[in-house]
């Protein structure tokens, strides 16, 4: 089990530094650092400009070789340069990182089980109601944006707010300020629902149709009546030889469920304008922060690597067949 | 996925339907239904305004944020612009957008699904190390990285972006489909015989993954036209003065609680348009599943 984890680890890195670089590449040939010094009337003096560009490290008349080199051997020393406002952007990144996790793990977590539960209970019932219902919602929500989910939920909201007659659901930014103690932790949980719920609904629909489709296929071999035989009850046979097996298939795909997860979570979170790391990217981009962006970009792919090591994980531990 | 040894290539079996998967894909009204939703939603985003007496760009001064009624159906924006034609417009925007992107995306998935798997060796690991690379950062992260490049662009640009970012699942799944190819007698003869490896591509290996590739494309319109949405929602897609689904969305975002119909009838298409491409798709790839031995 170590060797295998180390290996994947040391995969991991690999790919993360590869990652890294790629988008601190990108970042300087897509970003112009130049862009907010434009336009400016009286023009900014050539001086500050320059003396600005240094600061951040992303002088255009520097080969982008040393750029990135410089860039680099910052990051190996835990900070990831200077943003545009001059902050540095490893604080920053902490910051929003807080605010995306909560989201993230919230929403992965509530929706992955419900979508893997809604799945294998569709696939044991198929064609019932339950299974026509949930197949045909899942497909119509897989049709639809995120972000008019998002919408569709704080209209929602409103007339519900409208109704009641005040704030029930809360859900501008991730909190109220001015609030203290017991009232600020209502508060963002408050702000958490509707967020949480745009992610969820997307997530479930997604998984459970992966999970429904595995699922039926174990249905099909005789894992589960074998499991029988030898007497499981029912629950028992589908939960141990039906549902564990059905969830390896999707182990494949792994890191690419990660990003799919954690796409959905950035424009959920800038659907319901959080300031987390959608909001800081997209700043970045705007105002040609190199960077912020390169950070950004790091930071998500050693998140997405990190999720996909731990679904791996899981799904070794989920088949039987893996001997770590 | 299962072996696709039953496919004929696409036409012969289309002019000749007896067995296989186009033959379950011809027979299955989920396949009609969609076709029939999409091949309509494209005539009317085509011929629509034409038969429309409002202008998309027109500005109505006697009607400013209106809701719908006979002379404007689906209401009318803040500064009078008809909301109807709009739609009809940004409708054939993202559609156009989706119907470039997912055909490159599937394309480039078949070239070097094909070249890696047939190559093997350093081409086979380097094409998959690219792919695994492509899959770390996410896509919607990769596209706003590049958005101030592809706001100078424009959308023909935005829709080539969109398909360098989802090609890769498909080009690991051809991969593996090669592999097990070209084991089989038919692929080890040309290859023995000396046939070139894009000879091979183009004779075997690409006809005998039609579907898996037609599911792929039709799948993908789908995906491309909800990125292409929420880049514009997000104002990094589509921008003035072109007019799509999704910048109409985010115009109508701010307002969808006060005044419906701005953001209510863009969504309404797009979620229309979008299940009417996953139907055909979906109806493709269980035909597909269908033709194996599964489970």
């Amino acid at each position: 089990m170590l060797r295998y984890l180390a290996r994947r680890a040391a995969n991991a890195l690999v790919l993360a530094l590869a990652a890294t670089c790629l988008g601190y590449v990108l970042a300087s040939v897509a970003l112009d650092p130049l862009v907010r010094f434009r336009g400016n009337n009286p023009p900014v003096p050539d001086e500050q400009i320059r003396h600005a560009l240094a600061i951040t490290g992303t002088d255009p008349n520097t080969p982008l070789a040393s750029r990135l080199w410089s860039w680099l051997s910052g990051l190996a020393h835990g900070s990831l340069g200077t943003s545009v406002d001059n902050r540095p952007v490893t604080s920053e990144i902490a910051e929003r990182a807080g605010t995306s996790l909560q989201l993230l793990v919230l929403g992965t977590v509530l929706g992955v089980g419900l979508g893997v539960l809604v799945g294998v209970v569709g696939a044991v019932r198929q064609h019932r109601w339950f299974d026509r219902v949930t197949t045909q919602g899942s497909f119509v929500v897989l049709a639809t944006p995120t972000f008019v989910v998002a919408v569709l939920l704080m209209v929602g909201a409103t007339r519900l707010n409208e109704a009641a007659g005040r704030q029930v659901i809360r859900f501008t930014g991730q909190y109220t300020p001015g609030h203290e103690g017991w009232a600020a932790v209502t508060d963002r949980a408050s702000h958490l629902v509707l967020p949480t719920l745009a992610l969820v609904i997307g997530l479930v629909a997604a998984f459970s149709r992966y999970q429904r489709a595995a699922m039926l296929d174990v249905l099909g071999t005789d894992l589960v009546r074998g499991a029988r035989a030898m007497g499981h009850t029912q629950r028992s046979a589908l939960v141990r030889h039906g549902v564990r097996v059905a969830m390896v298939p999707m182990s494949t795909l792994a890191v690419y469920t990660a990003g799919m997860v954690l796409a959905g979570a950035t424009i959920t979170e800038l659907a319901f304008s959080w300031h987390g790391m959608g909001e800081y990217l997209l700043l970045a981009a705007q105002r040609g922060d190199v960077n912020a962006a390169a950070g950004t970009v790091a930071c998500t792919a050693v998140l997405v690597l990190v999720l996909g090591m731990v679904a791996d994980v899981l799904y070794a531990w989920l088949d039987p067949r893996v001997r770590l | 996925m299962t072996t696709t040894n039953d496919v004929r290539p696409l036409l012969a079996s289309v002019i000749r339907p007896s067995g296989g998967v186009w033959s379950r894909v011809l027979t299955s009204r989920q396949a009609w239904v969609g076709a029939t939703m999409l091949l309509t939603l494209a005539l009317w985003a085509l011929v629509g305004p034409a038969l429309h007496p409002w202008d998309a760009t027109y500005v109505d001064l006697a009607a400013f944020g209106q809701g719908p009624s006979t002379r404007h159906w689906f209401g009318t924006n803040d500064i009078g612009q008809d909301v109807y034609a709009q739609v009809l417009v940004g409708l054939r925007k993202s559609l156009l957008v989706g119907l470039v992107a997912a055909p490159v995306a599937t394309g480039l998935a078949a070239v070097v699904g094909a070249v890696a798997g047939l190559a093997g060796g350093w081409v086979d690991r380097a094409l998959m190390a690219a792919v695994d690379l492509m899959l770390v950062i996410p896509a919607f992260y990769l596209l706003v990285l590049c958005s101030p490049v592809l706001a100078r662009a424009g959308w023909p640009a935005l829709a080539l972006a969109i398909a360098a970012l989802m090609w890769m699942v498909m080009a690991r799944v051809v991969r593996g489909q090669t592999r097990s190819l070209r084991e089989r007698g038919f692929v080890r003869a040309a290859c023995f015989s000396g046939a070139p490896l894009w000879w091979v591509a183009v004779r075997h290996v690409w006809p005998n993954l039609a579907s898996l590739l037609v599911a792929d494309v039709t799948v993908g319109v789908g995906t491309a036209v909800l990125m292409e949405a929420t880049m514009s929602y997000f104002g990094i897609g589509v921008r003035v003065p072109d007019v799509s689904l999704g910048t109409l969305l985010a115009a109508g975002g701010p307002a969808a609680a006060t005044r419906p119909w701005l953001f209510f009838f863009p969504a309404l298409a797009l979620v229309v348009a979008v299940c009417a491409v996953s139907l055909v798709g979906d109806a493709v790839r269980d035909a597909i599943d269908a033709g194996g031995a599964r489970g």
